[in-house]
């Protein structure tokens, strides 16, 4: 076995599901796609998988590289793998690119069957629920009745929430990361912002850019450049650009002064040159959505009594997007319920990027929560 | 140190019903809750704000909450606990008014310990123009985690001034359990507390 290194190469499968999946909307998807890649062994009770919840831009491809790709490492490499944290010796780590994604699951670039042509803006509204049902269909195809952990940060933490609460008796326990029981209004402007910018690029057309061979690429960039900034801290910006310049002196143009300004085009450039921006658009309100509290008259802890997991909750100190104000809601609300959970409030000064970080005393927590699952 | 715990965590588990809800205030390593749950099938939750003890806490499959205390137990509900522990942790608190006043609202009956700062030894020791250092004040004056400074007689004067009742006492020196004089005699002591 190895002791601690890397997954090495994998490969995605796609399973097709023909049963069509009623989404929270009301909306119909006649049959669908998930691509999703598996690390580490089942075995023979089927008691050690563990599934891992993406964020907004996110995928399947949490760990390893994909054959002659050396820089296509996983998102949650430093996380997942042989003598790992979450050890794939011990454990069958399962990704899962969600409904709506733009990595080979079945989304807005798709074919409609209705039309033969790509989804689109057509593509139904889908949420937190309706990723978490399709990832239990995954889980019957693979033959998992019950989860060692659902894990997750950010958005695929919600996802982590929302499986205690749809399939309590599914999860043995899960992990809930730099997240929150659900958006703030100031969360949610900023998502609007960041819709806004997509909607309003002239090259987005309804959302149906496919059909004109383009893609709303300054619109998408301006999201990602919005996000990026809710992402990092003050003081990680300050650490690692301050008011640092790009020439040495004042040029007075429009072109990179500051060296924060060449980093965030550079983001948002990238980004935009691989995500879809639909999909962008569906991630946001997913997020936006979110909220087991509200058929509960936003009493959290009523909405958490049918949770039976074990839980574990992580913030971080400069995560301003999803303080650890939030994260202690959400602690609290489980204490109300008597159920088991440890919480950890971690100093980090790299804001809510911090969840896909490396920090020795996060991932010393992390790694002796995983090691007390017995499997 | 070791020993002194131990004798610490029976005589909580005496104090503690089977089966009950327990908040630790300060829980280091999760040893006492693990002993409670071993010994008393009791249900609790730990808060520890150092990240090491954090981790040791999950290692040994206790609940721990890391937040601080200092910062005060508002999220937790009136009498959502059956006892609310503080052990041998009083003299590291800076709000000792406050924290007191927390551990009742949120716990039925509190517990607490800390050492006799009116010790014998103690006493001897600023006597000879020296602050005392000994096993149940194991630090010196400049690297002590410890903040206030008491004796028996002045925590009893603080509940009666506050309107706490002390349900229970034991006092001890080191292990062995002190009757008479205990401000004078007992390194360390140990309280059941309610309003």
């Amino acid at each position: 076995m190895n002791s601690s290194g890397s997954v090495g190469v994998v490969a995605a499968q796609t399973a097709h599901f023909s049963e069509p999946l009623t989404l929270r909307s009301g909306a119909v998807l006649p049959a669908y796609d998930l691509v999703y890649e598996t690390y580490g062994t089942l075995n023979a009770s089927c008691d050690n998988a563990v599934l891992v919840c993406h964020a907004l831009s996110g995928s399947h491809h949490v760990a390893g590289t994909y054959a002659n790709q050396p820089k296509s490492v996983g998102w949650w490499d430093n996380l997942v793998g042989p003598g790992k944290p979450l050890d794939t010796n011990k454990f069958f780590v399962i990704g899962v690119n969600n409904l709506g994604g733009c990595y080979g699951s079945t989304g807005p670039t798709s074919i409609n069957p209705a039309t033969g042509k790509p989804w689109g803006a057509d593509f139904p509204f889908v949420t937190v629920e309706d990723w978490v049902e399709a990832q239990a269909r995954l889980a019957d195809r693979l033959g998992i009745k019950r989860f060692a952990a659902v894990v997750g940060g950010s958005l695929g933490g919600m996802q982590a929430l929302h499986w205690t609460l749809a399939y309590p008796e599914r999860v043995a326990h899960a992990a809930i990361i730099a997240a929150a029981p659900k958006l703030s209004a100031q969360n949610i402007a900023f998502n609007e912002v960041a819709r806004q910018a997509i909607k309003s690029d002239p090259q987005f057309h309804g959302g149906h850019y496919y059909e004109h061979g383009v893609v709303p690429v300054n619109g998408l960039k301006l999201a990602r450049m919005v996000g990026h900034i809710t992402y990092l801290s003050d003081d990680a910006m300050a650490e690692k650009f301050g008011r640092k310049l790009r020439h040495g002196e004042h040029k007075y143009h429009w072109d990179v002064e500051f060296e924060i300004e060449s980093y965030l085009r550079y983001q948002g450039d990238k980004f935009a040159g691989y995500f879809d921006a639909n999909t962008y658009l569906l991630a946001t309100k997913a997020l936006d959505y979110f909220d087991p509290a509200f058929n509960y008259n936003g009493d959290l802890a009523a909405a958490l009594a049918r949770a039976k997991a074990n839980f574990f909750v992580a913030s971080f100190s400069t995560d301003w997007r999803f303080s650890p104000e939030r994260s202690r809601e959400l602690v609290f609300a489980l204490i109300r319920n008597g159920l088991k959970v440890s919480y950890a409030e971690l100093e980090s000064t790299a804001g809510h990027d911090s969840f896909l970080l490396d920090d020795p005393q996060y991932h010393a927590v992390l790694r002796a929560w995983f090691d007390g699952i017995e499997v | 140190m070791q020993t002194q715990q131990r004798f610490d965590f029976e005589v909580i588990a005496r104090w503690v019903s089977p089966g009950e809800t327990v908040l630790d205030l300060g829980c280091g390593d999760g040893s006492l809750l693990a002993f409670l749950r071993d010994t008393r099938g009791v249900k609790g939750y730990g808060v520890e704000a150092d990240p090491e003890r954090v981790v040791a806490c999950v290692r040994n499959d206790v609940n721990v909450l890391q937040i601080d205390m200092e910062k005060g137990l508002a999220d937790f509900q009136n009498a959502q606990f059956d006892h609310v522990i503080m052990s041998l942790s009083l003299q590291a608190v800076h709000h000792t008014e406050k924290i007191l006043d927390e551990m009742l609202r949120v716990g039925r009956e509190a517990v607490v310990s800390f050492p006799n700062f009116g010790y014998w030894k103690h006493r001897q020791a600023i006597l000879n123009g020296r602050m005392p250092v000994s096993e149940s004040l194991p630090f010196e004056w400049y690297d002590t985690p410890n903040v206030r400074f008491f004796t028996i007689a002045d925590f009893e004067a603080l509940c009666e001034a506050r309107g706490i009742r002390i349900l229970e006492r034991a006092a001890f020196d080191d292990d062995k359990p002190v009757i008479e004089e205990p401000n004078f005699l007992a390194s360390m002591a140990m309280y059941r507390l309610a309003r």
